[in-house]
């Protein structure tokens, strides 16, 4: 079995085209992997063997029968526990919404339904993303395959540690503030931020509407693409989804050229702050691009060094709205309060909230309900959405000067478990590269550049203009070829792995 | 502060020293086919919570996509009100708990409504007064709670509630006045006309039901008072759910006392929302309004903003009914009334439906007669509306052609307009079933004629002696021998004839 675990979901796919293997086998060999390891890595809230074995059967049916499938048909791949599935709970990492199953698929989820992919199970995260390291989970946190004293990042740590562990050849996240690229960088996995607009939104539990974005995570540039084909694209049921096709990914992830394609370092997403080990990695990563024919411009981006605290102001005056909704009348958790007789419809809303949410979720909410109470609304939300236009501004400035702007993905190596738990300001500066994307809605991919100093992974930051998502992939594929050649191979944790 | 119904001063003795200051705010609930945001059907009743989805019930995840028709009657409503039509508009959430709205917010639009600085004009009694328009703009309403046990019916109190979903995201267009401002004792007949005309206006436009029996038209009176002289506005009271337009008129008078009485007092008028009660027509305080209430407003960043084309904007204008006061100025002319006659069908709430009827063949002498007198009789036995009665114009317009026709008199049609209104049919069924057809077989009115002469052989006499007024009691005698349903005219003719 180690064969095919050891395969990418591109090589597993031309195996299941070639009858090498079939979807069922490749699945029992994954679900066998998390039964053996997850209970190491806690990457998984929820594990679904007997829909995905259903799902593999039916597509080795399919092709069998000559039927034509779509090209990842048969490769299993593991939902980040945010995304609405039927069949299976979505707690989105909350007790509020323990054992709640939804009674519709997210339309990512249903695409990847209707292509084949056999859904192992729900992965973990930050209790409703918000985090990055997963501790923030009301199931206890994941742990990161290359140290499990040390945490994967988040909040998409659950999808990222089952990648990098070989629970899951794919896995889709989601990535508000950086919680697909920055689990990606820790544990040397390949996370991409599509375009805003480019995933539907719809059925993905929202943390904040106007920053969240689902993408892959993926072992190579070019599985990260051809996943990236299937769930995006126009959803009429998501009225921020661009109406337009997806960008020629999966060709660009192919041709992997940068010859004279012109290289942006953001001076305001470098240096002070970051970890030695971080920096060396991404500046010899930059040099490889040189040497393959790649212009490297320095561009600066002022309004960026605004980004995490306009961030820390739009994102929670969405979450305090957002949340709202779980008030216990409908689903989710109900608790009655204590030492009240006969209690109103609010004191029950007011106990079940206390009760079902964890400190960050109450954190932020409380945050964001300030941020939009009258008298403060211009000084706080009004503030935050002008740097926010300046954000997109110098996105476009720099974009003139560079075709894509790089950084490293985040500032450090995995940290220890509980190192960050009571500090929440370092814990959000560990997003500080990857916030001006959101904010911007421009695309972003994480690609893994090699161990630091402390033997841990280090991940290389690529951002593109909106809608041109093709140029992370082309940009991307090449890097990671360049990197393989150098290392000889792919780099894989030490631990976990059998 | 409380006042009860006792410490009213009364309406005229309060405008001596006030003058009433109002503000409208009406909700009209759109009959499209779906929801303002998803694509469950928009249909009043149903079984509770049947017409939902993952959208209208707020699950975690859903997301809303603005319904198009929604947006084009939104725009319709607000050019028909001479409103400006935003370029670029967005919807807002109004952020509150309360479990009959899954989301915990309303999405609404806030501080750029589609349609703004509009006017119309209405009539009262023969003067025209303009109504300046602040803005209409879109929202969803929420769904229904029905409180069980309890006295009142409210939440406080109850044993527990029911929530039904069905009407949660329905579209509302919510039409917003600036201050009226009119002389105080037009104030409540100007308020009265104003939401009549915009149900018509609804009506004619063919977006709404405007129903404000079933709530698809629902209106809130604001009102406060300033002494005579004064620039200053007084606080003001909301009056919420005022469900007819007869209840607009006593609501606003009803707080024109009310307010007068308080400030008499030298207490001050508390700003609050108050509930009117029909059957007493008082108002009782409902939420005090504070400025502690943040709906911590902010743009919907789930919907994308809506940016109505001026081509398209133009287009819906070529589509718009005739303005109210020229229709009223075209339907006069055609129709021969005198202003007296036009203002008291104006004035019941009757001019779409003497139109309707006209419309559905009736002279409109004949529609106005009957909708006026006969039927506004019984609306106001009932205490209901005109247009509340279970009649339809096209059954008034059937029944007036049975008296066209001689097929029934007058006196009978009134019983059919009986039958009709206790649902036993159409004019013809009732007709047919109560016998009431007057009689037009000439060998039986000729028997009941012989009768009548040969049972009054005295007024007979009298008839063959040239006095032909004394007809008049043969005819009421064989007129009460077939049980009304003979034409009196030709039962005349048979009289005189067989007697000359």
């Amino acid at each position: 079995m180690t064969d095919l675990i050891s395969l990418n979901a591109a090589g597993l796919a031309d195996e299941l085209a070639s009858g090498g293997t079939s979807s069922a086998e490749l699945t029992r060999a994954y679900l066998d992997r998390i039964e053996a390891y997850d209970t190491t890595l806690h990457a998984f809230l929820h594990v679904d063997a007997e829909g995905a074995l259903a799902a593999a059967h039916e597509v080795d049916r399919k092709r069998a029968g000559g039927e034509e499938l779509s090209p990842l048909a048969g490769v299993p791949i593991a939902v980040k526990d945010l995304f609405c599935t039927v069949g299976q709970p979505t707690t989105c990492g909350s007790r509020i919404l323990e054992g709640w199953v939804p009674p519709y698929d997210a339309t990512v989820v249903s695409r990847l339904r209707r292509a084949g992919l056999p859904i192992l199970g729900k992965t973990n995260l930050d209790e409703f993303a918000m985090g990055s390291s997963t501790e923030h989970s009301a199931y206890g946190p994941s742990r990161n395959p290359w140290d499990t004293e040390r945490t994967p990042g988040g909040s998409g740590g659950g999808s990222a540690a089952a990648v990098a562990g070989r629970l899951a050849p794919l896995a889709i996240g989601t990535d508000t503030g950086g919680s697909i690229r920055q689990p990606g960088a820790l544990t040397a996995t390949v996370g991409v931020k599509p375009t805003y607009g480019g995933v539907s939104r719809y059925g993905i539990v929202a943390l904040a509407s106007s920053l969240d974005q689902a993408g892959p995570v993926t072992r190579t540039v070019l599985d990260a693409a051809l996943l990236h084909e299937v769930i995006g694209g126009h959803d009429p049921m998501d009225s921020t989804s661009i109406d337009a096709p997806v960008p020629p990914v999966v060709e660009a992830a192919r041709r992997g050229d940068v010859s004279g394609l012109r290289i942006g370092v953001v001076k305001e997403l470098g240096g002070e702050g970051f970890q030695s080990g971080v920096q060396a990695r991404f500046e010899e990563a930059v040099e490889l691009l040189v040497g393959a024919g790649a212009k490297v411009v320095e561009v600066s981006c002022p309004s960026f060094v605004k980004a995490l605290a306009t961030y820390y102001l739009v994102l929670p005056s969405e979450v305090s709205s957002n949340l709202a909704r779980f008030d216990a009348m409908r689903y989710g958790l109900r608790v009655a309060p204590e030492d009240v007789d006969d209690p109103s419809a609010e004191q029950v809303m007011a106990a079940s909230r206390d009760a079902g949410f964890g400190d960050e979720v109450k954190r932020r909410i409380i945050l964001g309900t300030y941020a939009l109470s009258s008298g403060y609304y211009d000084a706080y939300y009004g503030s935050a959405q002008k740097v926010r236009a300046l954000v997109a501004r110098d996105f476009e400035a720099a974009f003139e000067q560079a075709d894509v702007l790089v950084s490293p993905t985040a500032p450090t190596t995995a940290f220890k478990m509980g190192e960050k738990l009571d500090d929440p300001l370092q814990m959000y500066l560990q997003d500080v590269a990857t916030i001006p994307g959101n904010l911007a809605g421009v695309p972003g991919i994480s690609v893994p550049a090699g161990l630091a100093e402390d033997g841990l992974p280090v991940g290389f930051q690529l951002l593109a203009p909106l809608q041109a998502d093709d140029r992370l992939y082309n940009a991307g594929a090449a890097l990671e070829r360049l990197l393989l050649e150098k290392w000889g191979g792919p780099l894989t944790p030490p631990e976990v792995m059998a | 502060m409380t006042t009860t119904a006792t410490d009213l001063v009364p309406f005229d003795e309060a405008l001596e020293r006030y003058d009433p200051v109002m503000g409208l705010e009406v909700h009209v609930e759109l009959n499209t086919a779906t929801k303002m945001f998803c694509g469950c059907p928009a249909t009043f009743g149903g079984a509770p919570n049947t017409n939902v989805c993952p959208v209208c019930l707020g699950l975690p995840g859903a997301l809303p996509v603005v319904n198009g028709k929604a947006v084009e009657s939104a725009i319709r409503i607000g050019l028909a009100l001479n409103c400006e039509i935003a370029e670029w508009c967005r919807f807002a959430r109004k952020n509150y708990f309360y479990p009959d709205m899954p989301k915990n917010f309303q999405t609404s639009q806030y501080d750029e409504p589609i349609a703004f600085n509009g006017w119309t004009e209405v009539e009262v009694d023969g003067e025209t007064y303009r109504i300046e328009i602040e803005r209409a703009h879109m929202e969803e309403d929420t769904g229904k709670s029905s409180h069980v046990g309890g006295a009142t019916g409210r939440i406080h109190g109850a044993d527990y509630s029911l929530l039904d979903y069905n009407r949660a995201g329905i579209p509302l267009i919510e039409i917003v006045t600036r201050t009226i401002e009119v002389p105080g004792e037009k104030a409540p007949a100007v308020a009265r006309a104003y939401v009549q005309q915009l149900r018509d206006l609804v009506l004619a436009l063919g977006v709404s039901d405007a129903r404000m029996d079933q709530g698809s038209l629902r209106c809130d009176v604001n009102l406060s008072l300033k002494p005579k002289g004064a620039t200053a506005y007084g606080t003001r009271s909301e009056t919420k759910n005022v469900n007819s337009f007869r209840s607009v008129e006593r609501a606003a008078r009803y707080e024109i006392g009310r307010h007068a009485a308080i400030l008499d007092a030298g207490e001050k008028v508390v700003q609050e929302t108050r509930h009117f009660h029909e059957d007493t027509g008082t108002t009782s305080s409902g939420r005090e309004k504070s400025d502690a209430e943040d709906y911590r407003y902010f743009p919907e960043p789930d919907l994308a903003p809506v940016s109505p084309s001026r081509m398209w904007v133009e287009e819906l204008r070529g589509t718009l009914p005739e303005p109210p006061p020229q229709r009223r100025r075209r339907l006069q002319a055609e129709w021969g009334f005198s202003d007296l006659e036009m203002r008291d069908t104006v004035g019941a709430g009757a001019l779409e439906l003497v139109a309707q009827t006209v419309s559905a063949g009736a002279a409109p002498q004949a529609a106005r007669k009957w909708w006026l007198s006969e039927l506004a009789r019984r609306a106001n036995e009932q205490g209901v509306e005109l247009v509340e009665l279970p009649i339809t114009p096209e059954q008034v317009a059937q029944i007036q052609g049975l008296v066209d026709a001689g097929t029934v008199n007058d006196k009978l049609a009134r019983q059919v307009f009986d039958g009709v209104l206790a649902g036993e049919g159409s004019p013809a069924e009732v007709v047919e079933a109560r016998g009431l057809a007057v009689v037009s077989d000439e060998g039986a009115l000729s028997e009941a004629v012989d009768r009548a002469i040969e049972a009054n052989p005295d007024v007979a006499q009298k008839i063959r002696d040239g006095k032909v007024a004394a007809a008049g009691a043969l005819i009421g005698a064989v007129m009460k021998d077939m049980r009304g349903q003979a034409d009196a005219g030709r039962v005349r003719e048979l009289i005189l004839g067989k007697l000359s």
